[in-house]
């Protein structure tokens, strides 16, 4: 679970986050809305243990993410607006690599990954997960339907393709808290359906999600609940019922 | 253990991209063999013999080569903001400082193994020494810590291209000074006592920058 108290953060001497606190458990599915420029990135930011803040506390599953970033990075998947991937690696190079650095690569999948996730990769490769890492790329790529094209310099993909690399990427250390950044943007209709399809899978698994968007038109079919970030600041909560003629009001 | 594989990840991943796109490489020797050729051509007519003159046109020539492929290393981070999923990555920042210099060394010192022979040939100077290719793999090495350094502040820069020289070869200038004159020290057969010292430079220099490198590199990075 994550849990973010009074976080302060500054651009120079221009505050963008102004004591944000925020909760999200597991299977939870939070919703960050907020106009451009509101702080929402610098938000996602901070939860992700890019950027330091002045002030606040983090906690990722009972560890201290100020203070053990290291450790706490572990159990993050980041989902950025931009795909984080190498253009002249193919998508199953990239995620070798981030494989490797995740340390990963080599070790077979634990219990740990295996229960934690109802049903972390459908089709036949879910049951040798266990055997090599690898398949576990293969089975990434398959459940993000870019196994045909995983071979592909990614430079050759579409946007669409790459948020799902994206998602692949963010996977590879099976993290419990997935944070993604405006998830929808640019992608078509089947692309934002299949998304959302990922995010229900997900929070069934017990993962714990916060995105931000400044859309409340889609995307928004399996959030469990809303804030509203203006100026820095929580401004408004939702729970329950979130609808986008509900959230509409926010935005009058 | 986990340390080393996610340095030689960072390594890997780096030579494969290189291999591939030939990018960083290709800029480097195309600058070093044209410019070599034309100082072999205009330093001839004011001297008899270019010898003299090896060693420091030798260490100008590679730290110009290798500044080229330390930009083009650090600003491959910023496409996709790579550099994000590299700090997201469980550890400590100096893994990612060890990687990318041991990266952008290696290039420079194939970028070396090239331009050495060519530069034996046309200044007509036995450079294909042991001595001599101790001190070009030291001080490749340690102006590549220096330059992984500098090139992380300034790839986050406008005008990276501008401020990675500006900022880099003052800083620099202590190493190419060293090694220029242990090059020559080695290549006239001086007694090693006469340009020891300036090996020690060159092994300071070395030991300073990567050791900067492991203590300052979240500090570059969260700038």
């Amino acid at each position: 679970m994550l849990a973010a108290t009074d976080l302060v953060k500054s651009y120079g001497v221009r505050p963008v986050l102004r004591g944000v606190s925020l909760g999200a458990g597991p299977g939870e599915c939070v919703a960050v809305l907020g106009a451009n420029g509101a702080g929402k990135t610098t938000l996602l930011r901070v939860l992700a243990t890019l950027s330091k803040p002045e002030g606040g506390l983090l906690s990722v599953n009972g560890i201290d993410a100020l203070q053990h970033p290291d450790q706490a990075r572990r159990l993050i998947g980041f989902v950025s607006h931009q795909p984080l991937v190498y253009p002249d690696l193919t998508g199953y190079e990239n995620l070798l690599f981030y494989a490797r650095l995740y340390g990963v690569d080599k070790q077979p999948m634990t219990s740990r990954h295996m229960l934690q996730t109802e049903h972390p990769f459908e089709g036949a490769d879910s049951q040798r997960l266990g055997r090599d890492a690898r398949l576990h790329i293969e089975a990434l790529l398959r459940r993000v339907n870019l196994h045909l094209r995983a071979h592909d310099l990614t430079r050759t993909y579409s946007r669409g393709m790459l948020q799902r690399l994206a998602i692949a990427r963010a996977l590879i250390h099976d993290p419990v808290v997935i944070l993604l950044d405006e998830p929808f943007t640019g992608l078509d209709q089947a692309s934002a359906r299949a998304l959302s399809a990922l995010l229900g899978e997900w929070m069934a698994a017990g993962k714990t999600l916060v995105m931000t968007t400044h859309e409340f038109a889609r995307g928004l079919e399996g959030v469990t609940r809303a804030v509203l970030l203006r100026h820095g600041r929580i401004a408004d909560e939702m729970s329950g019922d979130i609808t986008p003629a509900r959230l509409a009001s926010w935005f009058e | 253990m986990l340390y080393l594989k996610q340095v030689l990840a960072i390594v890997r991943k780096d030579a494969r991209v290189e291999l591939r796109t030939r990018d960083a490489t290709t800029a480097m020797i195309v600058f070093a063999i044209m410019a070599i050729v034309m100082l072999n051509f205009a330093l001839r007519l004011r001297v008899d013999s270019l010898r003299p003159l090896t060693p420091g046109v030798l260490w100008v020539m590679l730290v110009f080569a290798g500044t080229l492929g330390l930009s083009r290393s650090m600003s491959a981070e910023h496409t996709n903001q790579c550099i994000d999923g590299l700090l997201m990555a469980p550890c400590d920042r100096s893994v990612i400082f060890f990687g990318k210099a041991l990266a952008n060394a290696l290039f420079t010192l194939v970028i070396a193994l090239i331009v050495t022979p060519l530069m034996a040939i046309l200044f007509d100077e036995s450079l294909l020494q042991w001595g001599v290719l101790l001190i070009v793999a030291l001080g490749v090495v340690g102006y590549a810590g220096a330059g992984t350094l500098i090139a992380t502040m300034a790839a986050s820069t406008r005008a990276r291209e501008v401020f990675l020289p500006i900022l880099l070869f003052p800083l620099a200038l202590p190493l190419v000074v060293a090694s220029v004159v242990a090059t020559s020290g080695f290549l006239d057969r001086l007694p090693f006592a006469q340009f020891g010292a300036w090996l020690g430079v060159v092994v300071t220099f070395l030991i300073i920058f990567w050791t900067a490198g492991t203590l300052l590199y979240e500090y570059l990075l969260e700038a």
